[in-house]
Formats: C-alpha cells, structure tokens, sequence
C-alpha cells in the first residue's frame, strides 16, 4: 500500500493519501476524526448533487446562478461560500479548543500533526475564504445599489473573480479528502515550509489556494474601484456616497495594492518548492526575511481590508437605526483614507522580534499607535451619531454596539503589543491570538453579520426572524469573551500559541473556560442556520415586498426587495447625501417615471465557472505533480481566454415594456402596503414601506 | 441592554480570575530579572493610561444607546445634527496627544529594552550561544568550553549576553519571567541579553511553531548563586560526556531528549559551525 499509484497519471498520490485509507490501517482516534471529516466532505458534496438532481434544479442553478454575472447574485453566492467556509472553520476552532482542554500533560484528541493542519486550514479559511468572500459579497451586493449602477464595471470579471475564489475554496477541501493541508499555519512562514522540512503535498495546496484566492481578490478590487470611479448615477458626487462605499473604496484600493506581494510570495516559494529555485531555503543566499516582508506588506493592509468594510457597515446601521445622519461625514471620508494610507506603513510590527535595531521598530510601533487615532474617530463618531437619535436595538444594531465595545478593548492590546519592549514578551503567545480575534470578530465578523441581517431583505423580499438572531447575537458575544479573554491570560503567563500539548497544569482553567466559549461560539453558529431555516419557512409573513423595512437612507432601498436584474427601471438622479432618506421627507420618492426604456444588460457567461474549474484543476494537478494535467488546464485556461474575447454578442436587451411591467407590479405592491412607524419594524406588520414622521 | 450584559460578562469573567490569577506568575507579571521587570513596569504604567482610552468609549456607547433608545419619550431628538467642531476637537485632539506623549515613552523603552543593549553591571556579562534545534535546545558555554541541551544554568545578578542562530527552520526564544522573545534564524546571528536577579527555576522554550514536536520543546533556566553556579559547572564537566561528531550529528535528528543531556566538553568553534553550516558548499543538507 506504499508508493506512488501511478505516477504517470496520479503524480504522487498514493493510497495513504486518502484519510480512509489511513483511518482503516490505523483507527485511531485522530485518523478516524480525519477520516470522518473527509466524510463529511464527500457525504455533503454527494448529498448537495443528489438533492439538486432529485429537485431538479440544476438547470435553474447553471443558468440562474453559477453563469450569472449579475452583481447581486454574484454577491450571494460570495455569502454562501463564506458560511459553508465559516461552518468548517469554526468546527476546527472549537476542535482546537478541545484539543488544548484536553491535552493537559495528556495526548488530547489529535495528533500533534493534524493539530498544527487545523491551525493552519482553520487560519487560512478564516482569512481568504471566509472573510474575504463575505465582504467581497457584501460589497458586490451593496455598492452598485448604493451608488445608483445597474451593476459593477466588469461583470464578467466579476464572476471570474468568483469562479477563482470558489476554486480555490474547492482546493482547501479536496485538501481534507486526498492528502493533508500544511502545517505552517495561515502565514506559511519559510523555511519550514520549504522542501527540506515539508516535503509533503501540505504546503502545495496551500500555495495554490492562496495564489488563486489572491488573484480572485486583486481582480475584486479593481472591479470594485473602478465601479465606484466610472458608475455613480447622475449628482452621486464622492462625497454624497454613503460610507460604505467609501470604505468599499479604500478597501479595493487596499487589494489592489496589497494583494500582489502576496502573490508574488507565494510564487516565490512555489519557485523554490518546484523549480529548485532558493528565495527563502536555509542554504544558497536564500532568505526567509525577504517573506516576512513581503508577506506582512500584503498582512497587514489585510487586516484593514477586512475591517473597513464592516466599518461601512456599522456606519450604515448606526444611522439607520438611529434614525439620524451619520455624525461627521467628512470627519469619517478622512479617517477611513488616513486609516488605508496608514495601513502601508506598519507592517514591520509583525515581526518586531526579528532582530532589526531598535530604532526601526520604534519607528514602526509609533506609526501603529498612530493608526489608531482615526479609529478612535470613527468609534467616537458612531457614538454622537446615536447621539440624539432614536435608537431601535434591532439585531444588526446589537451588532454594531457590540462591536464598539469589544473593538475597543482589542484596540487596547494593540497599543500594548505596539510597544516593542511588550511585544517581544506576547509575540507569538495566546496573546496574540487572542489580540487579533479581538479585533477580527468585532471588526469583521460582527460587522458582516450586521450587514446580513441588514440588507437581507434587501436580497430576499423577506426579513430574518429576530428571536433566532438576537440568541446567535448573544451566543456571538458571550462566546467570544469566554472563548478569548483567558487566553489574554494565558499569553501573558507565557503560554506559545499553536501548542497542541500543554505541560502546565496551572493553564488548565484558563483553557476549560475558553473551551466552554467556543462551545458557545459553536452554538452561536448553529443559531444563525436555524435562523435561516425558521426565516425561510416563515417568510411569507415577513415579506417586506416594498423594499424598505427599515425606513433606509441610500438609493438600495428605494427599489423592490428584491431588486431586479437591472437594479434601477430608470437610473436615479441624487441632489445630496442620504438621497432616499430626504426624498421620503421630501415627498418625492416613489414617483414614477415619465418613460421607461430598453435596458441592456450583460448575458450570462460559462467562463466564470470553466476558469474556476480549470485553475482548480491545474492547482490540483500541481500540488500532485500530475504534469499531465497541469498543462492541460493551463492550456484550457489560455484557450477559454482567447475564445472569449471572439465572443462580440455579450449583452442582451431587457426591453421597456418588460421593464415597465415589473415596475408597475412592484408599485401595485408598494401602494398595496401599510406604511409602519419605527416601533413596529420588527413585526409581521413591517412590509417594507416606512411611515415618513413630519 | 449592552450595559447590563457587558456587567454579566464581567461578572463571569472574574470568576475564574480569582482562583486562577496564579497563573501569571509563570509570565512577566511575576518577573525576575531586570529586564522583565522593567518590561511589566512598562506595561503598567500603559495600563493606566490606556483606561482612559478605552474607558470614555465603554461608558458613553451603552449610556448614550440606551438614553436615546427610541422608547424613551423624553430624549432630545434632532436627526438634523451632524457636527460640531466642538466635539470634533475633541475626538481628534486629545487622542493625538496621547499617542504622541506615549511616542516618547515608546521611543524611550524600545531603546532601552533593546535585546542587544548589554546590561550594566559591573561584571562582564557571561556568554552563552544558543542553538535552536528540532525540537529542543542548545546552549554553549563558550568560556567553560562546555555545552547543555534544554537547560540553561546561569549565574544570579550577572548579565547573561546570549547569542542565538538556528540550525533548522526560524524559532523564538522565549524566557517570559526574565525577558523578552528574539528569533533565531539559519545562517543569522540574534543577540538576547537578560539577567535573573533571584535564584530560581524559570520556564523557556520555543514559541515560534516549527513542527510536531513543538510542544516539548522547553526547557528549564536554573538561575543558581555564584557559588552553586561554579558546582553546576564542576558537575557538568565531571560527566564525561564530551559533544563529540556522533553527539553533534545527533543534533540534527528531530528528536526531543526526556531529560536535558550536560556535555562536559564542547568543540572550539561549535557555534560558529553551526551558524555558516548552511553555507557549506559541501554540505549538501538541502534534500
């Protein structure tokens, strides 16, 4: 059962590649854990194509869905990625937490190695395949809607930016059925994951699904940039958008900068893994410094790709649900650039214990502390927009209060592992860990749960159910203090992160209330899938057909809920900020066009889905040494390329009377509604029609 | 609403830190040396400062959410207003002065706790070169021409000046009740100093993950009195147990000792080998 199988056709994969296999020479309980979430993979992905082909559905999945290149749908199908990513790796976080419970002067659960791959998976499904496809999601959906487009500026490249990410994703799970993942954590430092100490396929897959998850991002965020650049509707000035897309600005001007050293990282270790080449080996002149630094020049912007996008959140619901404007527009436009300027010139604090003089890691703590000055602003700047407002404790706005609360205190440890001389003591500890899970929950996590309960009746027509919401709130929340706050403690005692066995008895209940935590978080998990299912069977009694349930202040939500294909029947003309908001004052929303018009709009395209297919496969191939394949999906991939470009039908007509038709329908709707004062939005009475206080 | 569910957590949160505070003591907080000392000072008086901080902001979020609550008949509510300089000059100003006046105090620390820095004493500081391995450690005695692999005994109030390199992938040392972490690198030379002002056991280890064994690999720092420091030292080279070629061949086997292993003698030059032992064209350790 040793040996390659083939290794003409299959590379180097061999039969103890498959968990299965290994689980049935050796059960023990760590290979039959492996094996059993190999079988979860393979049940679910089996049972996911059984049901669709039962229901029929693939037709209607193929051509409404995965060869769209609507912007909306591209949006939700970001979403779905996400929380099928998330599922896994908060399952992994919570068996980590187990693990170290358990393995006190004890062998724990899992073997040393397969902990270290679900540090590894669960960090780098965290970064590129939770969060970035969910606030990629998000702002696909928002933005365009926000700014008054019919959609992004390149549709297509939109879903091939999807199909890449998706891919990728594909990747990370193959990576549980056929071999192991790396076991060099999420930032994949060298040399330890050059060959000569990881031979395995582990780093390889973990190159391809980061290369190919950076390029879906760079691509995003050019995407996203020149949208917002080239789409504003007619009087949609830069400084009357709403301040999600300025964040959404800032964060693809962050992608488009920062994920190319990523790439060219990865590249440059790929270069040394498969081509002998020696960019960071021990041996040869190579260098792993050069990684760090090109690594955390992409790392850190990162951490403000991600965070600012919920920051465009917790603006839009902090003034929604305040009923008020945002307090200091401007004030907030400027720190959030200063804050993506900033983002570039701190990035040295990553590996402040590298052994640089003093005087540079003075510099660069200074300018970290610095960052948090803006910050603080736009904290602040939330709190005086609830500041005589009228302040509704919806789910998204526990969210967002939530998060001020708890960001807050992660920005505190931030300041402590600012200071060099603190960081040199809590580097690489539990500290840490629990440092940037401080920030990353609020700051991401909290901020993308917000935007979902927010805008998803936006995308759905109907609302989410408040009981199941606020529980998963209050499993989030109790759930990250317990989880996280005691390994502020245990860091500070000393206590080195991705430890799979723990000789210090004194840790122990530290490590028993953190475990309880991310029971909790476990839980919160699951309350956010029975939400889903209870809001989806109960939805016809919380339709919010006229699409605006909580008396919105952007142009999404003058529209239908949810909107059609073309965004607008007739593309809006905005005199100043909050435009929906003020022409409900106003009297003026909701009037109907003069004349409707043929729309044209992008036609559905395969090449999304086949470069998604192709680049996986040629990432599969890669990390097998299956040459065979690797040049022919290169080679597809060129040819899908070059076949597109001769393709000049790539728009169809949506013609006025069809536009017309669904218009007049959804305004049927609209008049048909009872418009509802603020009390009562969270009731069945709320059908997505405002009640306009004088 | 928050405010009540943040004191619940609170109250949750002291539980265990009552009964675990223990704890710290294998950190900083319980230092024994001068530069953990200095090093949790430093964190204290960042402490306080930082209340005022984060306090503003977790008092003013839950009072002000809560007051204007929407059912509260008898707040103010003017969703017209939108800015005063006022309050502006206040959210930017003063947290600018206080990043700035913990500048000074950052610039200040950082030069002072700089691992290189040798400690003042009015001894010389003894030397030591350390070895990270896969998975344990090294430490040379160049002086004494001795060597011990995961324990480091050491003199009390006489500065230690340890030199670090790695003879595998890139890990951290970290003693955290004496000072800081410093990584070690291949073919690189880092450069840690730290005193132990009490005798004492202290934990270290390696904290940057480098493998399966990663766990295991601690060892124990015995800060001994001059005179016990002068037996350690005799014991050591009674054992008779020399770093001969098989012994250093070992050193590269990815292996953790059960116990530490004393070796009486030591090689002239065996950091210096172990440092430029990636530059050995005829080495040919790669693959």
């Amino acid at each position: 059962m040793n040996g390659a199988i083939s290794p003409t056709i299959l590379g180097r994969l061999e039969w103890l590649s498959l968990p299965f296999v290994r689980a049935w020479q050796n059960p023990t309980p760590d290979e039959l854990i492996g094996a059993g979430a190999a079988t979860i993979v393979v049940v679910g992905m089996a049972g996911t194509i059984a049901l669709i082909t039962a229901l029929g559905k693939w037709r209607y999945l193929w051509r409404d869905w995965f060869t769209s290149v609507d912007h909306k749908k591209i949006g939700i199908m970001y979403v779905v990625l996400a929380f099928v990513m998330m599922s896994r790796a908060v399952v992994e976080g919570v068996l980590m937490r187990m693990q170290q419970a358990t393995a006190i002067n004890a062998p724990g659960i899992v073997e040393p190695d397969h902990f270290a791959q679900l540090f590894s998976t669960h960090g780098s499904i965290m970064i590129f395949f939770m969060a970035m496809p969910f606030l990629t999601g998000m702002i696909n959906y928002v933005m365009p809607l926000q700014i008054g487009s019919r959609d992004v500026a390149f549709p297509l490249l939109n879903s091939i930016s999807l199909w890449l990410t998706g891919g990728a994703a594909g990747l990370m799970m193959v990576s549980l059925v056929i071999g192991q993942f790396s076991t060099g954590g999420w930032s994949g430092y060298p040399p330890y994951t050059e060959l000569e100490f990881s031979p395995d396929v582990g780093p390889d897959y973990w190159i391809w699904a980061v290369t190919l998850g950076s390029i879906g991002s760079t691509l995003s965020g050019l995407n996203f940039a020149v949208t917002i650049y080239k789409m504003r509707c007619a009087g949609m000035t830069m400084m009357r958008m709403p301040l999600f897309c300025w964040t959404t600005l800032c964060t693809s001007i962050l992608m488009i900068f920062a994920m190319p050293p990523l790439t060219v990282a990865t590249a440059m270790l790929a270069l040394d893994r498969y081509l002998g080449f020696h960019f960071f080996t021990n041996d040869l002149g190579g260098n792993m410094m050069n990684y760090a630094n090109l690594f955390w020049l992409f790392g850190h912007p990162e951490v403000y790709i991600l965070i600012l996008p919920a920051f465009g959140v917790y603006s839009e619901v902090v003034s929604t649900f305040s009923s008020k404007e945002l307090y200091g527009y401007r004030s907030m436009v400027i720190a959030t650039m200063s804050i993506a300027v900033m983002s570039f010139t701190v990035w040295l604090h990553h590996f402040f214990t590298m052994g640089q003089s003093a005087s540079i890691n003075a510099a660069f703590g200074i300018a970290t502390m610095a960052i948090g000055v803006p910050t603080g602003v736009k904290i602040y700047d939330w709190i005086w927009t609830m500041f005589m407002g009228q302040v509704r404790f919806t789910v998204p706005m526990l969210y967002s209060l939530a998060f001020m609360m708890t960001f807050v205190l992660g920005g505190l440890t931030g300041i402590i592992l600012a200071f060099p001389p603190l960081d040199y003591l809590v580097h690489n500890t539990l500290f840490l860990v629990a440092h940037f899970h401080n920030m990353l929950i609020p700051g991401l996590l909290y901020g993308m749960l917000a935007g979902y309960h927010y805008w998803f009746p936006k995308a759905f027509g109907f609302r989410l159910n408040e009981k199941w919401g606020q529980l998963a709130f209050g499993c989030w929340v109790v759930g990250f203090y317990l989880a996280f706050m005691p390994l502020y403690v245990l860091g500070a005692a000393g206590m080195a992160r991705r430890t799979a066995e723990i000789f210090e008895p004194a840790f122990r209940p530290w490590l028993y209330v953190a475990g309880i935590g991310a029971l909790i978080l476990l839980a919160a998990l699951v309350a956010l899938f029975v939400q889903l299912w209870v809001s989806i069977r109960e939805r016809e009694a919380n339709r919010v057909d006229a699409g605006d349930p909580w008396d919105g202040r952007g142009l999404e939500w003058s529209i239908a809920g949810p909107p059609p294909e073309y965004n607008f029947a007739v593309l809006p003309t905005v005199s100043g900020g909050d435009p929906f908001y003020t022409s409900k004052r106003n009297g003026d929303a909701y009037l109907p066009p003069e004349r409707y018009e043929n729309i044209e709009v992008p036609k559905n395209s395969v090449v999304g889905p086949l470069l998604g297919v192709f680049s996986a496969a040629t990432g599969f191939a890669l990390v097998w040494h299956m040459w065979w394949l690797a040049i022919l999906g290169m080679l597809a991939i060129i040819i899908t390329v070059i076949a597109r470009s001769f393709i000049r039908d790539t728009h169809r007509i949506v013609s006025a009377t069809e536009v017309e038709r669904v218009d007049l329908a959804w305004r049927d709707k609209l008049f048909a509604s009872r418009s509802i004062s603020r009390e009562m939005e969270t009731t069945s009475a709320n059908q997505g029609f405002a009640e306009v206080a004088a | 609403m928050a405010a009540s569910r943040f004191l619940g957590l609170i109250a949750i949160l002291a539980l265990p830190a009552l009964s675990g505070c223990a704890v710290l003591r294998l950190g900083a907080m319980d230092a024994a040396g001068p530069i953990a000392e200095a090093q949790r000072n430093l964190y204290f008086l960042l402490a306080i400062v930082l209340i005022f901080v984060a306090g503003p902001v977790l008092v003013l979020t839950p009072l002000i959410a809560w007051h204007y609550r929407i059912s509260n008949k008898h707040s103010t509510f003017r969703p017209k207003w939108v800015f005063s300089w006022w309050l502006e000059g206040l959210i930017w100003i003063p947290p600018a002065g206080i990043v700035i006046g913990l500048s000074f105090l950052l610039w200040n620390y950082t030069q002072r706790l700089d691992p290189y820095r040798p400690i003042a004493a009015s001894q010389p500081p003894l030397e030591i070169q350390a070895v990270a391995l896969d998975w344990k450690w090294l430490f040379i005695y160049p002086e004494e021409h001795i060597a011990a692999m995961n324990e480091l005994a050491i003199p009390v109030s006489r500065p230690v000046r340890i030199s670090l390199t790695s003879g595998t992938v890139m890990q951290a040392m970290l003693i955290p009740r004496l000072a800081g972490q410093i990584y070690a690198m291949a073919g690189m030379r880092t450069e840690l100093n730290l005193a132990a002002s009490q005798p004492g056991v202290y934990r270290g280890g390696n904290v940057q993950f480098n493998g399966t064994g990663f766990a295991k690999q601690k060892f124990d720092v015995i800060a001994l009195s001059p005179s016990d420091y002068e037996g350690w030292l005799a014991a050591v080279r009674a054992a008779a147990n020399p770093l001969d070629p098989s012994a250093y061949a070992q050193l590269f086997e990815k292996t953790t000792p059960a116990q530490p292993i004393l070796f009486s003698s030591a090689p002239e030059g065996l950091f210096q080998k172990i440092l430029s032992r990636y530059q050995d064209p005829d080495m040919k350790v790669h693959r």
